[in-house]
Protein backbone atom coordinates (compact mmCIF):
# COMPACT_ATOMS: atom_id res chain seq x y z
CA UNK A 1 0.00 0.00 0.00
CA UNK A 2 1.26 3.45 -0.55
CA UNK A 3 0.83 6.66 1.59
CA UNK A 4 0.39 9.48 -0.91
CA UNK A 5 0.91 12.74 2.46
CA UNK A 6 -0.60 15.89 0.97
CA UNK A 7 1.19 17.84 3.49
CA UNK A 8 4.02 17.47 1.49
CA UNK A 9 2.48 16.59 -1.68
CA UNK A 10 0.78 18.90 -4.15
CA UNK A 11 -2.77 17.48 -5.52
CA UNK A 12 -1.92 17.14 -8.87
CA UNK A 13 1.28 14.95 -8.15
CA UNK A 14 -1.13 13.30 -6.18
CA UNK A 15 -3.40 13.01 -8.96
CA UNK A 16 -0.79 11.74 -11.07
CA UNK A 17 0.33 9.24 -9.60
CA UNK A 18 -3.42 7.66 -8.88
CA UNK A 19 -4.42 8.35 -12.63
CA UNK A 20 -1.35 6.55 -14.26
CA UNK A 21 -1.49 3.34 -11.25
CA UNK A 22 -4.88 3.14 -12.49
CA UNK A 23 -4.40 3.32 -16.29
CA UNK A 24 -2.25 0.69 -15.39
CA UNK A 25 -4.99 -1.73 -13.57
CA UNK A 26 -2.62 -2.65 -11.33
CA UNK A 27 -5.54 -2.99 -8.59
CA UNK A 28 -3.13 -1.16 -5.97
CA UNK A 29 -3.88 0.68 -2.91
CA UNK A 30 -3.76 4.12 -1.99
CA UNK A 31 -3.80 5.88 1.06
CA UNK A 32 -4.08 9.59 1.43
CA UNK A 33 -3.46 11.72 4.90
CA UNK A 34 -3.65 15.12 5.25
CA UNK A 35 -6.27 15.84 2.40
CA UNK A 36 -6.98 19.34 4.45
CA UNK A 37 -10.48 19.29 2.25
CA UNK A 38 -8.62 19.21 -0.77
CA UNK A 39 -10.48 20.18 -4.25
CA UNK A 40 -10.60 17.44 -6.96
CA UNK A 41 -9.08 14.94 -5.13
CA UNK A 42 -8.85 10.87 -6.99
CA UNK A 43 -10.42 12.55 -9.93
CA UNK A 44 -10.80 10.69 -13.24
CA UNK A 45 -9.59 7.07 -12.20
CA UNK A 46 -9.89 4.74 -14.28
CA UNK A 47 -8.89 1.59 -13.38
CA UNK A 48 -9.84 -0.82 -10.22
CA UNK A 49 -7.67 0.56 -7.65
CA UNK A 50 -8.43 1.36 -3.98
CA UNK A 51 -8.00 5.12 -2.69
CA UNK A 52 -8.64 5.46 1.04
CA UNK A 53 -8.64 9.04 2.16
CA UNK A 54 -8.10 10.11 5.74
CA UNK A 55 -10.58 13.00 6.54
CA UNK A 56 -12.67 15.12 4.74
CA UNK A 57 -12.37 16.52 0.72
CA UNK A 58 -13.68 19.34 -1.25
CA UNK A 59 -15.27 19.81 -4.62
CA UNK A 60 -15.34 17.28 -6.81
CA UNK A 61 -13.96 14.74 -5.23
CA UNK A 62 -13.84 11.26 -7.02
CA UNK A 63 -15.43 12.60 -10.34
CA UNK A 64 -15.82 10.68 -13.51
CA UNK A 65 -14.79 7.49 -11.42
CA UNK A 66 -14.24 4.42 -13.35
CA UNK A 67 -13.88 1.01 -11.82
CA UNK A 68 -12.00 2.41 -8.86
CA UNK A 69 -13.12 2.16 -5.27
CA UNK A 70 -12.63 5.40 -3.42
CA UNK A 71 -13.57 5.37 0.50
CA UNK A 72 -13.76 8.92 2.26
CA UNK A 73 -13.10 8.52 5.78
CA UNK A 74 -14.14 12.10 6.72
CA UNK A 75 -17.19 14.12 4.72
CA UNK A 76 -17.10 15.26 1.32
CA UNK A 77 -18.12 18.68 -0.01
CA UNK A 78 -20.10 19.39 -3.09
CA UNK A 79 -20.51 17.13 -6.07
CA UNK A 80 -19.01 14.19 -4.77
CA UNK A 81 -18.48 11.42 -7.50
CA UNK A 82 -19.90 13.82 -9.85
CA UNK A 83 -20.26 12.28 -13.02
CA UNK A 84 -19.18 8.45 -12.17
CA UNK A 85 -19.11 5.50 -14.88
CA UNK A 86 -18.21 2.80 -12.24
CA UNK A 87 -16.80 1.32 -9.22
CA UNK A 88 -17.87 2.69 -5.86
CA UNK A 89 -17.10 5.52 -3.85
CA UNK A 90 -17.91 5.26 0.06
CA UNK A 91 -18.35 8.65 1.97
CA UNK A 92 -18.01 7.85 6.19
CA UNK A 93 -19.28 11.49 7.02
CA UNK A 94 -21.98 13.71 5.21
CA UNK A 95 -21.85 14.38 1.52
CA UNK A 96 -22.80 18.38 0.67
CA UNK A 97 -24.42 19.52 -2.58
CA UNK A 98 -24.94 17.61 -5.87
CA UNK A 99 -23.64 14.25 -4.60
CA UNK A 100 -23.34 11.41 -7.56
CA UNK A 101 -24.68 13.96 -10.58
CA UNK A 102 -25.21 13.06 -13.54
CA UNK A 103 -23.45 9.61 -12.63
CA UNK A 104 -23.87 7.36 -15.37
CA UNK A 105 -23.01 3.92 -13.21
CA UNK A 106 -21.30 2.72 -10.27
CA UNK A 107 -22.50 2.69 -6.43
CA UNK A 108 -21.93 5.53 -4.29
CA UNK A 109 -22.39 4.46 -0.64
CA UNK A 110 -23.50 7.71 1.63
CA UNK A 111 -23.15 7.03 5.39
CA UNK A 112 -24.03 10.03 6.59
CA UNK A 113 -26.62 12.56 5.13
CA UNK A 114 -26.27 14.18 1.47
CA UNK A 115 -27.23 17.75 1.15
CA UNK A 116 -29.55 19.21 -1.81
CA UNK A 117 -29.88 17.94 -5.43
CA UNK A 118 -28.45 14.77 -4.34
CA UNK A 119 -28.21 12.83 -7.66
CA UNK A 120 -29.44 15.45 -9.67
CA UNK A 121 -29.61 14.28 -13.73
CA UNK A 122 -28.45 10.85 -12.55
CA UNK A 123 -28.18 8.51 -15.40
CA UNK A 124 -27.53 5.25 -14.26
CA UNK A 125 -25.87 5.30 -11.19
CA UNK A 126 -27.32 3.76 -7.70
CA UNK A 127 -26.70 5.62 -4.54
CA UNK A 128 -27.52 4.82 -1.36
CA UNK A 129 -27.75 7.26 1.72
CA UNK A 130 -28.16 6.11 5.16
CA UNK A 131 -29.01 9.30 6.32
CA UNK A 132 -31.47 12.15 4.98
CA UNK A 133 -31.05 14.35 1.31
CA UNK A 134 -31.61 17.81 0.75
CA UNK A 135 -34.23 19.34 -1.62
CA UNK A 136 -34.57 19.01 -5.06
CA UNK A 137 -32.51 15.95 -5.12
CA UNK A 138 -32.99 13.42 -8.06
CA UNK A 139 -33.77 16.60 -10.24
CA UNK A 140 -34.28 15.56 -13.88
CA UNK A 141 -33.02 12.24 -12.79
CA UNK A 142 -32.98 9.48 -15.91
CA UNK A 143 -31.49 6.12 -14.86
CA UNK A 144 -30.81 4.05 -11.44
CA UNK A 145 -31.48 4.32 -8.10
CA UNK A 146 -31.54 6.24 -5.14
CA UNK A 147 -32.60 5.15 -1.95
CA UNK A 148 -32.70 7.10 1.31
CA UNK A 149 -32.89 5.41 4.80
CA UNK A 150 -34.04 8.77 6.71
CA UNK A 151 -35.87 11.44 5.39
CA UNK A 152 -36.12 13.92 1.96
CA UNK A 153 -35.92 17.10 1.18
CA UNK A 154 -38.69 19.22 -0.57
CA UNK A 155 -39.88 18.38 -4.42
CA UNK A 156 -37.81 15.34 -4.33
CA UNK A 157 -37.49 13.69 -7.87
CA UNK A 158 -38.94 16.96 -10.14
CA UNK A 159 -39.43 16.01 -13.59
CA UNK A 160 -38.31 12.62 -13.12
CA UNK A 161 -37.67 10.52 -16.28
CA UNK A 162 -37.20 6.74 -15.34
CA UNK A 163 -34.91 6.27 -12.20
CA UNK A 164 -36.51 4.52 -9.29
CA UNK A 165 -36.25 6.59 -5.36
CA UNK A 166 -36.83 4.32 -2.46
CA UNK A 167 -37.59 6.49 0.83
CA UNK A 168 -37.78 5.12 4.59
CA UNK A 169 -38.14 7.68 6.31
CA UNK A 170 -40.75 11.06 5.12
CA UNK A 171 -40.81 12.91 2.10
CA UNK A 172 -41.33 16.73 2.61
CA UNK A 173 -42.74 17.40 -0.68
CA UNK A 174 -42.64 15.21 -3.93
CA UNK A 175 -41.96 17.04 -7.16
CA UNK A 176 -43.55 17.66 -10.44
CA UNK A 177 -44.34 14.27 -11.96
CA UNK A 178 -43.23 12.52 -9.23
CA UNK A 179 -45.32 9.94 -7.34
CA UNK A 180 -45.14 7.38 -5.29
CA UNK A 181 -45.66 3.92 -6.66
CA UNK A 182 -46.69 0.07 -5.64
CA UNK A 183 -43.42 -1.49 -4.40
CA UNK A 184 -43.14 -5.10 -6.79
CA UNK A 185 -41.07 -8.43 -5.77
CA UNK A 186 -38.64 -6.92 -8.23
CA UNK A 187 -37.91 -3.59 -6.40
CA UNK A 188 -37.57 -5.98 -2.63
CA UNK A 189 -34.79 -8.00 -4.60
CA UNK A 190 -33.16 -4.60 -6.13
CA UNK A 191 -33.64 -2.88 -2.88
CA UNK A 192 -32.43 -5.97 -0.51
CA UNK A 193 -29.31 -6.23 -2.79
CA UNK A 194 -28.64 -2.27 -2.54
CA UNK A 195 -28.73 -2.51 0.82
CA UNK A 196 -26.83 -5.72 1.67
CA UNK A 197 -24.22 -4.18 -0.83
CA UNK A 198 -24.04 -0.59 1.35
CA UNK A 199 -24.09 -2.23 4.90
CA UNK A 200 -27.15 -0.62 5.37
CA UNK A 201 -28.87 -1.98 8.63
CA UNK A 202 -32.80 -1.61 7.28
CA UNK A 203 -35.58 -3.64 5.85
CA UNK A 204 -37.03 -3.44 1.87
CA UNK A 205 -40.25 -3.35 3.02
CA UNK A 206 -40.19 -0.30 5.51
CA UNK A 207 -39.46 1.58 1.94
CA UNK A 208 -41.68 3.52 -0.46
CA UNK A 209 -40.96 4.01 -4.13
CA UNK A 210 -41.45 6.78 -5.73
CA UNK A 211 -41.10 6.99 -9.64
CA UNK A 212 -42.10 9.55 -12.60
CA UNK A 213 -45.85 9.60 -13.48
CA UNK A 214 -44.88 10.18 -16.97
CA UNK A 215 -47.32 12.93 -17.75
CA UNK A 216 -44.18 15.49 -18.36
CA UNK A 217 -42.70 13.52 -21.02
CA UNK A 218 -44.80 14.94 -24.14
CA UNK A 219 -45.76 18.78 -24.07
CA UNK A 220 -49.45 19.29 -23.29
CA UNK A 221 -50.66 22.88 -22.84
CA UNK A 222 -52.51 22.03 -19.82
CA UNK A 223 -49.41 21.02 -18.15
CA UNK A 224 -47.67 24.44 -18.69
CA UNK A 225 -47.20 25.34 -15.28
CA UNK A 226 -45.58 21.91 -13.91
CA UNK A 227 -42.41 23.19 -16.15
CA UNK B 1 -18.58 33.50 -5.98
CA UNK B 2 -16.76 34.93 -2.47
CA UNK B 3 -15.60 33.20 0.57
CA UNK B 4 -16.73 33.72 4.01
CA UNK B 5 -15.58 32.82 7.14
CA UNK B 6 -16.40 33.08 10.73
CA UNK B 7 -14.96 32.40 14.59
CA UNK B 8 -17.81 32.35 17.54
CA UNK B 9 -15.27 31.56 20.42
CA UNK B 10 -17.01 29.85 23.70
CA UNK B 11 -13.42 29.29 25.29
CA UNK B 12 -12.20 32.79 26.83
CA UNK B 13 -8.49 31.17 26.64
CA UNK B 14 -8.75 31.40 22.83
CA UNK B 15 -9.91 35.16 22.65
CA UNK B 16 -5.81 36.15 22.02
CA UNK B 17 -5.68 33.63 19.06
CA UNK B 18 -9.13 34.68 17.30
CA UNK B 19 -7.14 37.01 14.21
CA UNK B 20 -4.58 34.21 13.79
CA UNK B 21 -7.06 32.26 13.03
CA UNK B 22 -9.26 33.78 11.19
CA UNK B 23 -6.71 35.03 9.34
CA UNK B 24 -5.46 31.50 7.84
CA UNK B 25 -9.25 30.59 7.49
CA UNK B 26 -9.38 34.11 5.23
CA UNK B 27 -6.25 33.46 3.43
CA UNK B 28 -7.70 29.84 2.61
CA UNK B 29 -10.47 31.87 0.99
CA UNK B 30 -8.75 33.24 -1.38
CA UNK B 31 -9.24 31.32 -4.74
CA UNK B 32 -13.03 32.06 -4.03
CA UNK B 33 -12.53 36.38 -3.83
CA UNK B 34 -9.04 37.34 -4.62
CA UNK B 35 -10.26 41.05 -5.32
CA UNK B 36 -10.59 42.59 -1.81
CA UNK B 37 -10.79 41.13 1.85
CA UNK B 38 -12.41 42.66 5.28
CA UNK B 39 -12.93 41.22 8.58
CA UNK B 40 -15.01 42.73 11.39
CA UNK B 41 -13.22 41.92 14.82
CA UNK B 42 -15.17 41.96 18.40
CA UNK B 43 -12.83 42.82 20.82
CA UNK B 44 -12.82 43.92 24.30
CA UNK B 45 -15.75 46.25 25.35
CA UNK B 46 -13.84 49.27 26.61
CA UNK B 47 -16.96 51.30 27.95
CA UNK B 48 -16.60 53.87 25.04
CA UNK B 49 -17.57 54.12 21.48
CA UNK B 50 -15.14 53.08 18.72
CA UNK B 51 -15.35 54.22 15.46
CA UNK B 52 -12.97 52.58 12.34
CA UNK B 53 -11.97 55.07 9.62
CA UNK B 54 -10.39 54.71 6.46
CA UNK B 55 -8.52 57.27 4.36
CA UNK B 56 -6.74 57.00 1.08
CA UNK B 57 -4.15 59.41 2.34
CA UNK B 58 -3.50 58.25 5.68
CA UNK B 59 -0.33 60.08 6.86
CA UNK B 60 -2.22 63.24 6.14
CA UNK B 61 -5.37 62.75 7.31
CA UNK B 62 -4.75 60.83 10.78
CA UNK B 63 -2.08 63.32 11.77
CA UNK B 64 -3.39 65.33 14.61
CA UNK B 65 -6.95 64.04 13.74
CA UNK B 66 -7.46 62.90 17.87
CA UNK B 67 -6.22 66.07 18.51
CA UNK B 68 -9.02 68.06 16.26
CA UNK B 69 -11.81 65.37 16.72
CA UNK B 70 -11.54 65.66 20.57
CA UNK B 71 -11.36 69.86 20.44
CA UNK B 72 -14.64 69.27 17.77
CA UNK B 73 -16.31 67.38 20.08
CA UNK B 74 -14.74 68.51 23.74
CA UNK B 75 -13.65 64.96 25.19
CA UNK B 76 -11.19 62.98 25.11
CA UNK B 77 -10.05 60.83 22.41
CA UNK B 78 -7.83 58.02 21.37
CA UNK B 79 -6.55 57.19 18.35
CA UNK B 80 -4.78 53.95 16.85
CA UNK B 81 -3.64 54.08 13.34
CA UNK B 82 -3.66 50.82 11.16
CA UNK B 83 -2.47 51.35 7.86
CA UNK B 84 -5.40 52.92 6.12
CA UNK B 85 -7.74 52.79 9.16
CA UNK B 86 -7.25 54.64 12.10
CA UNK B 87 -9.67 53.43 15.03
CA UNK B 88 -10.65 56.64 17.08
CA UNK B 89 -12.47 55.69 20.92
CA UNK B 90 -14.34 58.56 22.71
CA UNK B 91 -17.02 58.29 25.00
CA UNK B 92 -19.97 56.85 24.10
CA UNK B 93 -22.41 60.35 24.38
CA UNK B 94 -20.19 61.86 21.88
CA UNK B 95 -21.31 59.25 19.08
CA UNK B 96 -23.40 61.43 16.97
CA UNK B 97 -20.88 64.82 16.83
CA UNK B 98 -17.66 62.09 16.20
CA UNK B 99 -18.99 61.12 12.96
CA UNK B 100 -20.23 63.91 11.87
CA UNK B 101 -17.14 65.80 12.06
CA UNK B 102 -15.16 62.43 10.40
CA UNK B 103 -17.43 62.54 7.99
CA UNK B 104 -17.57 66.20 7.23
CA UNK B 105 -13.38 65.98 7.57
CA UNK B 106 -13.79 63.32 4.30
CA UNK B 107 -12.99 60.11 6.09
CA UNK B 108 -14.87 56.84 5.63
CA UNK B 109 -16.53 55.50 8.16
CA UNK B 110 -15.72 51.89 8.58
CA UNK B 111 -17.81 50.86 11.80
CA UNK B 112 -19.30 52.37 14.97
CA UNK B 113 -19.25 50.11 18.40
CA UNK B 114 -18.41 49.42 21.37
CA UNK B 115 -16.37 45.91 20.47
CA UNK B 116 -16.25 45.93 16.73
CA UNK B 117 -13.73 47.34 14.30
CA UNK B 118 -13.99 46.91 10.51
CA UNK B 119 -10.70 46.37 8.28
CA UNK B 120 -11.37 46.35 4.53
CA UNK B 121 -9.35 46.65 1.62
CA UNK B 122 -8.86 46.18 -2.29
CA UNK B 123 -6.30 43.50 -2.44
CA UNK B 124 -5.43 39.98 -2.04
CA UNK B 125 -6.59 38.80 1.69
CA UNK B 126 -3.21 37.79 3.25
CA UNK B 127 -2.06 41.11 1.86
CA UNK B 128 -5.23 42.75 3.84
CA UNK B 129 -4.73 40.78 6.56
CA UNK B 130 -0.52 41.72 6.76
CA UNK B 131 -1.53 45.03 6.41
CA UNK B 132 -4.01 45.56 9.33
CA UNK B 133 -1.87 42.77 11.36
CA UNK B 134 -5.28 41.33 11.67
CA UNK B 135 -3.08 38.07 12.98
CA UNK B 136 -2.52 40.49 16.48
CA UNK B 137 -5.89 40.51 17.14
CA UNK B 138 -7.74 39.56 19.60
CA UNK B 139 -11.24 39.21 20.68
CA UNK B 140 -14.53 37.13 21.62
CA UNK B 141 -15.72 36.64 17.68
CA UNK B 142 -14.94 37.93 14.18
CA UNK B 143 -16.21 37.36 10.36
CA UNK B 144 -14.55 37.73 7.59
CA UNK B 145 -15.02 38.04 3.90
CA UNK B 146 -12.96 37.55 0.66
CA UNK B 147 -14.58 39.02 -2.55
CA UNK B 148 -15.03 38.28 -6.07
CA UNK B 149 -17.51 41.15 -7.33
CA UNK B 150 -20.22 40.98 -9.03
CA UNK B 151 -22.74 43.73 -8.33
CA UNK B 152 -20.46 46.64 -7.82
CA UNK B 153 -17.04 47.85 -8.22
CA UNK B 154 -13.59 46.54 -6.40
CA UNK B 155 -13.23 49.79 -4.00
CA UNK B 156 -12.41 49.58 -0.24
CA UNK B 157 -16.22 50.35 0.10
CA UNK B 158 -17.42 47.78 -1.88
CA UNK B 159 -15.84 45.12 0.07
CA UNK B 160 -17.18 42.98 2.93
CA UNK B 161 -18.18 42.87 5.85
CA UNK B 162 -20.95 46.06 5.91
CA UNK B 163 -22.12 47.59 8.57
CA UNK B 164 -25.07 49.82 8.64
CA UNK B 165 -25.74 50.18 13.14
CA UNK B 166 -23.78 49.86 16.20
CA UNK B 167 -21.88 46.51 16.73
CA UNK B 168 -23.79 44.94 14.02
CA UNK B 169 -22.05 43.87 10.50
CA UNK B 170 -22.86 41.54 7.59
CA UNK B 171 -20.93 39.41 5.04
CA UNK B 172 -22.49 37.79 1.89
CA UNK B 173 -21.42 35.52 -0.70
CA UNK B 174 -24.59 35.92 -3.88
CA UNK B 175 -26.23 38.08 -5.31
CA UNK B 176 -29.38 40.29 -4.47
CA UNK B 177 -31.87 40.93 -7.43
CA UNK B 178 -34.15 43.20 -5.89
CA UNK B 179 -31.63 45.36 -3.84
CA UNK B 180 -32.58 48.70 -5.99
CA UNK B 181 -36.13 48.49 -4.87
CA UNK B 182 -35.24 47.65 -1.44
CA UNK B 183 -32.70 50.57 -1.21
CA UNK B 184 -35.96 52.53 -2.40
CA UNK B 185 -38.00 51.47 0.55
CA UNK B 186 -35.48 52.04 3.03
CA UNK B 187 -34.60 55.26 2.18
CA UNK B 188 -38.61 56.50 2.12
CA UNK B 189 -37.86 55.57 5.90
CA UNK B 190 -34.80 57.73 6.23
CA UNK B 191 -32.45 54.97 6.02
CA UNK B 192 -29.67 55.97 3.49
CA UNK B 193 -27.27 53.36 1.88
CA UNK B 194 -23.29 54.99 0.73
CA UNK B 195 -22.83 52.71 -1.43
CA UNK B 196 -24.14 50.86 -5.28
CA UNK B 197 -24.14 47.88 -3.72
CA UNK B 198 -26.40 44.63 -2.79
CA UNK B 199 -24.85 43.97 0.26
CA UNK B 200 -24.91 46.69 2.12
CA UNK B 201 -28.60 46.59 1.38
CA UNK B 202 -28.78 43.47 2.94
CA UNK B 203 -26.68 45.11 6.24
CA UNK B 204 -29.38 47.95 6.33
CA UNK B 205 -32.77 45.60 5.88
CA UNK B 206 -31.12 43.58 9.03
CA UNK B 207 -30.53 46.63 10.64
CA UNK B 208 -33.51 48.51 10.31
CA UNK B 209 -35.66 45.57 11.18
CA UNK B 210 -33.77 45.02 14.51
CA UNK B 211 -34.07 49.39 14.82
CA UNK B 212 -37.58 48.57 14.86
CA UNK B 213 -37.69 45.87 17.32
CA UNK B 214 -37.05 42.33 15.97
CA UNK B 215 -35.01 40.05 17.31
CA UNK B 216 -32.07 39.30 15.08
CA UNK B 217 -33.86 35.96 14.51
CA UNK B 218 -36.57 37.95 13.54
CA UNK B 219 -34.76 39.98 11.30
CA UNK B 220 -32.90 37.13 9.77
CA UNK B 221 -36.23 35.27 8.71
CA UNK B 222 -37.34 38.96 7.51
CA UNK B 223 -34.91 38.22 4.35
CA UNK B 224 -36.14 35.07 3.45
CA UNK B 225 -39.43 36.95 2.91
CA UNK B 226 -37.90 40.24 1.47
CA UNK B 227 -34.74 39.72 -0.20
CA UNK B 228 -34.92 37.75 -3.02
CA UNK B 229 -31.78 36.70 -5.11
CA UNK B 230 -28.88 33.74 -4.13
CA UNK B 231 -27.56 34.70 -0.60
CA UNK B 232 -25.35 32.90 2.10
CA UNK B 233 -25.32 35.76 5.09
CA UNK B 234 -23.57 35.89 7.98
CA UNK B 235 -24.26 38.46 10.72
CA UNK B 236 -22.33 39.60 13.67
CA UNK B 237 -23.62 41.40 16.50
CA UNK B 238 -21.97 42.50 20.00
CA UNK B 239 -23.11 39.13 21.22
CA UNK B 240 -22.33 36.87 18.20
CA UNK B 241 -23.60 35.88 15.26
CA UNK B 242 -25.90 34.47 12.97
CA UNK B 243 -26.31 32.54 9.35
CA UNK B 244 -28.90 32.15 6.76
CA UNK B 245 -29.04 30.84 3.29
CA UNK B 246 -31.89 31.85 0.26
CA UNK B 247 -33.84 28.52 0.30
CA UNK B 248 -32.48 27.16 -3.12
CA UNK B 249 -29.06 27.59 -1.46
CA UNK B 250 -26.71 27.03 -4.08
CA UNK B 251 -23.70 29.14 -2.35
CA UNK B 252 -21.70 26.70 0.00
CA UNK B 253 -22.04 27.06 3.40
CA UNK B 254 -20.54 24.76 6.18
CA UNK B 255 -20.26 25.01 10.22
CA UNK B 256 -17.99 23.16 12.88
CA UNK B 257 -18.70 23.31 16.33
CA UNK B 258 -16.58 21.95 19.43
CA UNK B 259 -16.91 22.46 23.29
CA UNK B 260 -14.27 25.90 22.39
CA UNK B 261 -15.62 27.14 19.04
CA UNK B 262 -18.56 27.83 16.78
CA UNK B 263 -17.11 28.06 13.18
CA UNK B 264 -18.36 28.97 9.66
CA UNK B 265 -16.93 28.97 6.39
CA UNK B 266 -17.94 28.97 2.62
CA UNK B 267 -15.18 25.51 2.65
CA UNK B 268 -14.07 22.62 4.71
CA UNK B 269 -10.28 23.97 3.88
CA UNK B 270 -10.91 26.99 5.86
CA UNK B 271 -10.96 24.92 9.03
CA UNK B 272 -8.07 22.39 8.80
CA UNK B 273 -5.60 24.31 10.85
CA UNK B 274 -8.55 25.07 14.13
CA UNK B 275 -7.85 23.40 16.89
CA UNK B 276 -9.74 19.99 17.28
CA UNK B 277 -11.32 20.19 13.95
CA UNK B 278 -10.93 15.90 13.02
CA UNK B 279 -13.11 15.48 16.27
CA UNK B 280 -15.37 18.68 15.46
CA UNK B 281 -19.21 18.03 14.83
CA UNK B 282 -19.31 19.73 10.81
CA UNK B 283 -22.46 20.02 9.12
CA UNK B 284 -24.05 22.33 6.96
CA UNK B 285 -26.64 24.49 7.32
CA UNK B 286 -29.93 24.10 5.77
CA UNK B 287 -31.91 25.97 3.36
CA UNK B 288 -34.07 28.97 4.75
CA UNK B 289 -33.51 28.24 8.03
CA UNK B 290 -32.13 30.93 10.54
CA UNK B 291 -29.17 29.82 13.00
CA UNK B 292 -27.55 32.05 15.66
CA UNK B 293 -25.11 32.08 18.32
CA UNK B 294 -25.11 34.63 21.09
CA UNK B 295 -23.20 34.48 24.86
Amino acid sequence: MTVLDMAHTTLREVNTTLQHASKGHSNEAFTIVNPRGSHAMAVGLDGPITVTIKGSTGYYCAGMNKAATVHVEGSAGPGVAENMMSGEVIVEGNASQYAGATGHGGLLNIKGNASSRCGISMKGIDIVVHGNIGHMSAFMAQKGNLVVLGDAGDALGDSLYEARIFVRGTVKSLGADCIEKEMRPEHLALLADLLSRTGADARPEDFKRYGSARKLYNFNIDHAGEY
Amino acid sequence: MCGIVGLFLKKQELRPTLGDMLTDMLITMTDRGPDSAGIAIYGEDTGRTKITVQSDTPETDFAGLDTALADAIGAEVEIRPISTHAVLSLPVEKEAEAVAVLEARGLRIMSVGASMEIFKEVGLPEDVAARFRIREMGGSHGIGHTRMATESAVTTLGAHPFSTASDQCLVHNGSLSNHNAMRRKLARKGIVTKTENDTEVGAAYISSRIAEGASLGEALEGTLKDLDGFFTFVTGTRNGFGVVRDPIACKPAVMAETDDYVAFASEYRAFVNLPGIDTARVWEPEPATVYFWER
